[in-house]
């Protein structure tokens, strides 16, 4: 038992999805198969920037072998202008087709233009080649600052700037302006004792997911529609499909596969309605699985950003005032997550007086998506190597400069609204109180950096139904995807409310006709949202439960007392098992069931200790020692936290040290391999050490904060600063690549 | 009365004041008493009679699934924020 009384929660079980995993019998997208299945393949713009002035797909319809081509001209007639909502985004429904078949112009190297449907991939493929697609080339514009220009080339001559509630009406690449503030900037400014500002770039970097998108689509001669995928959230996809082709949602069933990772890259929906429209053609299913190439080059990677930040403080070590400017690229469409950025940044500081202005920017790179985080890791390199500087300055340790500062219950967001209980300052001094942080570090070239970083999760809609079984097990039917080991962790929540074993709730992923709206697994809401749904079922199982006991027992349900796996009224008892084994004769089956839309997400902090060596004759870094320190709330599996620590820290030394983009000057990617986009390994990397702390969050009935994102949030930050204590140089630039460290170097001795 | 914060971009209709104490038991209803106090806001915050799809309203502190019906008490604070887009992880 733990701490807490609970018996399940906080405790390791075996994952109910892992045999299947590691013998390989887990079924994954690419593993579906239907009779008379064709093979999808999607041709791609070779321009970063082009007017499509005709496409002739008369010669790939001749080929023989293939069943069905398509270009956005087969998308049936919708209300372009519609918002879809996705649950934790929207976009219009021409962002959202326009992104699946490009309509009028290409936006990326990389844009789907049409696609085709054959008897196999090879024939599929050839027929590619046969399409002919009339191109006029048009000048391209990668990174935010040139998009921002006036006479920078405009990627869509509909777009305008808006800012809060208002249009604008001016034709921009800029599609969007937003600005916190708080108190009097120019007021703490002045009032600063040391004032620093610098100015950061990040690069463009993709989740690395291994399993590469995939959908297959049946639409039948009923017109039902039936997509399976690799998602994070089927009910995006049902939903996304039936906007896209203009059918009612009721006609989409959409199953989740297996998913081979995700990091928020699999919220877009890229293949599943021209999959669907291919089969609508063909009149069979067909199946379409990306190459590597075309994840890196036809999906949503992370926004590349630019990012100016000034922060004053007194000699008392308070901060009296911050800055933050973000410039981030949405890529080619409207949605580059500087909003989630610009409230991060700061949030693990209590600052009277700040202000961040926010520009979601469209540039001539694919349209960017979730990435672990999404927006807060480009933030929380810039303030937490702005916020390093100030503490040396400052003569200060930097964590305690954090810990003066740090954001409490109380403290005003950037946005507004005030924390209610948060665990910046346990994270802080967890980070503090560590033995690595105290460690001797000693040989040349050698370095220490601390970063905390904030994600504020979500909670949003989520669906769960518990059946009983006659051998007293239950089983739990949800509509997350299992990311993580989510699986176990919301069965583990309606264990613990039910008296039984984890091993006693068999979790069962369905797809959307099973289950009623669950949104996506993502914003580090499943194991709060969808665990708080099982809980509330598990206890509607424990009232229809207490009620069939009492007829047993012969008495009224509220003499029924429950614990422990056994009802008790005076001296007679049944356990748990003798209770499910009697249903029948009690009135029938016991299904137990909770739809949830919770508020009361509990925000997470993560903080980052960090060792490097920084070779000075080449600028390699390797890392030494790393660190990962979160808020879990309440670790429900705390395995399984760890898990989320390692692989988000791993994940942001990426983004530090070696992940990014090259592009040519034309925008087309130039490492579109995992052989040369270059993402950690573990040769690459030490054992992440990690730190669960354990604030619980009053918003939910185990204390469980969202745990998969915060963690990738500090690395970059962290690295930033050890690399400036081993080699004395402060880089401004991600990935901190050896020519970007040595760069620096020179600049030092010249 | 509810305390009523100005986003930074409509405090122009607020003649730059930060916070405004306004009465109403709904987010709607204190929407409407808002334009009575800053002509033209409603406008910036709505459209159709509905939450401009950008815009979400947090009330103590927490994002409103509810929007316009989402009960406002005379302590509340009420703020108005950037819509999340684009997804997480």
């Amino acid at each position: 038992m733990s701490a807490h009384g609970y018996k399940v929660v906080g405790t390791r079980p075996v994952r109910p999805d892992g045999a299947d995993k590691v013998t390989g019998r887990a079924a994954y997208g690419a593993d579906v198969h239907l009779a008379g299945l064709l093979y999808g393949a999607v041709l791609r713009s070779p321009h970063a920037h082009a007017r499509i002035r005709r496409i002739d797909t008369r010669g790939a319809e001749a080929l023989e072998g293939v069943r069905a081509v398509i270009t956005a001209s087969d998308f049936p007639p919708a209300d372009a202008g519609r918002i879809i909502d996705l649950g934790e985004g929207q976009q219009t429904v021409a962002e959202v087709r326009g992104n699946m078949l490009a309509s009028g112009k290409a936006l990326y190297k990389g844009h789907a233009v049409a696609a085709v449907a054959a008897v196999n991939r090879h024939v599929a493929e050839e027929a590619l080649g046969l399409i002919e697609v009339d191109y006029e080339p048009l000048p391209a514009v990668l990174t935010a600052l040139e998009a921002m220009r006036e006479d920078a080339p405009i990627l869509h001559e509909t777009l305008t700037r808006k800012e809060l509630g208002t249009d604008t009406g001016e034709v921009s690449n800029v599609a969007e302006h937003f600005r916190f503030e708080l108190g009097d900037l120019e007021q703490g400014l002045a009032e600063a004792d040391v004032v620093v500002e610098r100015e950061f770039d990040t690069a463009t970097v993709h989740q690395g997911y291994i399993e590469p998108q995939n959908a297959t689509a049946l639409w039948n001669q009923d017109g039902r529609i039936h997509v399976w995928s690799s998602t994070q959230g089927a009910f995006v996809v049902r939903d996304t499909v039936a906007a896209a082709l203009n059918v009612p949602v009721s006609r989409v069933k959409a199953t989740p596969m297996e998913i081979g990772g995700g990091f928020g890259g699999k919220i877009r929906v890229y293949l599943e309605p021209v999959a669907a429209l291919l089969s609508r053609k063909s009149g069979r299913p067909v199946k379409i699985v990306m190459s590597r190439q075309e994840v890196f080059e036809g999906t949503g990677p992370t926004p590349g950003s630019h990012i100016r930040v000034k922060v004053g403080a007194r000699r008392d070590g308070r901060i009296s005032a911050a800055y933050a400017f973000l410039a981030y690229e949405a890529g080619a469409y409207p949605g580059s997550m500087a909003d989630c950025g610009a409230m991060c940044i700061f949030s693990p500081y209590d600052i009277a007086n700040l202000c961040v202005d926010g520009y979601n920017i469209v540039v001539n790179k694919p349209s960017t998506a979730a990435y672990r985080a999404p927006g807060a890791t480009n933030a929380a390199f810039a303030g937490e190597s702005v916020m390093d500087e100030v503490a040396e300055r400052l003569g200060m340790d930097p964590i305690d400069f954090r810990l003066r500062n740090a954001a409490h219950e109380g403290t005003r967001r950037a946005d507004g609204p005030k924390f209610r209980r948060i665990g910046c300052v346990e994270v802080l001094e967890a980070m503090k109180n560590h033995p690595h942080y105290s460690a001797p570090l000693e040989g040349p070239n050698r370095g220490r950096g601390v970063a905390v970083g904030f994600w504020f999760n979500v909670g949003l809609a989520s669906a769960c139904t518990i059946g009983v079984n006659a051998d007293g097990t239950v089983n739990l039917v949800e509509g997350s995807t299992d990311i993580g080991g989510t699986r176990a962790s919301i069965a583990m929540q309606a264990a613990e409310v039910l008296g039984l074993r984890a091993e006693d709730v068999h979790p069962v992923v369905v797809d959307t006709d099973s289950i009623a709206y669950t949104a996506v697994t993502g914003g580090s809401r499943t194991t709060f949202a969808t665990g708080w749904a099982a809980y509330e079922a598990a206890h509607d199982v424990l009232r229809q439960m207490k009620e069939r006991a009492a007829r047993l027992l012969e008495t009224e349900p509220e003499c029924v007392e429950y614990q422990d796996g056994v009802f008790r009224s005076g001296e007679s008892r049944m356990t748990f098992a003798e209770v499910a084994a009697r249903l029948n004769e009690t009135g029938g089956p016991v299904t137990g069931r909770a739809g949830v839309n919770p508020r009361g997400a509990g925000g997470s902090y993560a903080g980052a200790i960090a060792d490097v060596e920084v070779d000075p004759e080449t600028g390699r870094v390797s890392i030494l020692r790393f660190t990962s320190v979160q808020d879990a709330g309440k670790a429900i599996h705390p395995a399984y936290v760890e898990g989320q620590m390692q692989g988000g820290s791993a994940q942001g030394i990426g983004w530090a040290l070696n992940e990014e983009y090259c592009l040519s000057p034309g925008g087309a990617m130039q490492n579109s391999s995992f052989l040369d986009y270059r993402m950690p390994t573990s040769l690459d990397l030490p054992m992440i050490e990690t730190v669960i702390v354990e604030v619980p969050n009053p918003g939910h009935p185990f204390g469980v904060r969202g745990v998969g994102e915060a963690n990738i949030v500090p690395p970059p930050g962290a690295i930033a600063n050890a690399i400036y204590r081993a080699a004395g140089v402060r880089l401004s630039r991600l990935p901190m690549k050896p020519e970007t460290v040595m760069e620096a170097i020179w600049a030092q001795r010249d | 009365m509810a305390r009523v914060y100005i986003p930074a971009l409509l405090r122009g209709f607020s003649g730059g004041r930060e916070v405004i104490e306004i009465a109403g038991t709904t987010v709607r209803e204190v929407i409407e008493n808002l334009e009575r106090d800053c002509p033209g806001i409603r406008d910036r915050l709505l459209e159709s009679g509905r939450l401009r799809s950008n815009i979400s309203v947090a009330v103590d502190g927490e994002v409103s699934p509810e929007g316009l019906r989402e009960p406002v008490a005379p302590e509340s604070e009420v703020h108005f924020i950037p819509a999340i887009r684009g997804g997480s992880a």
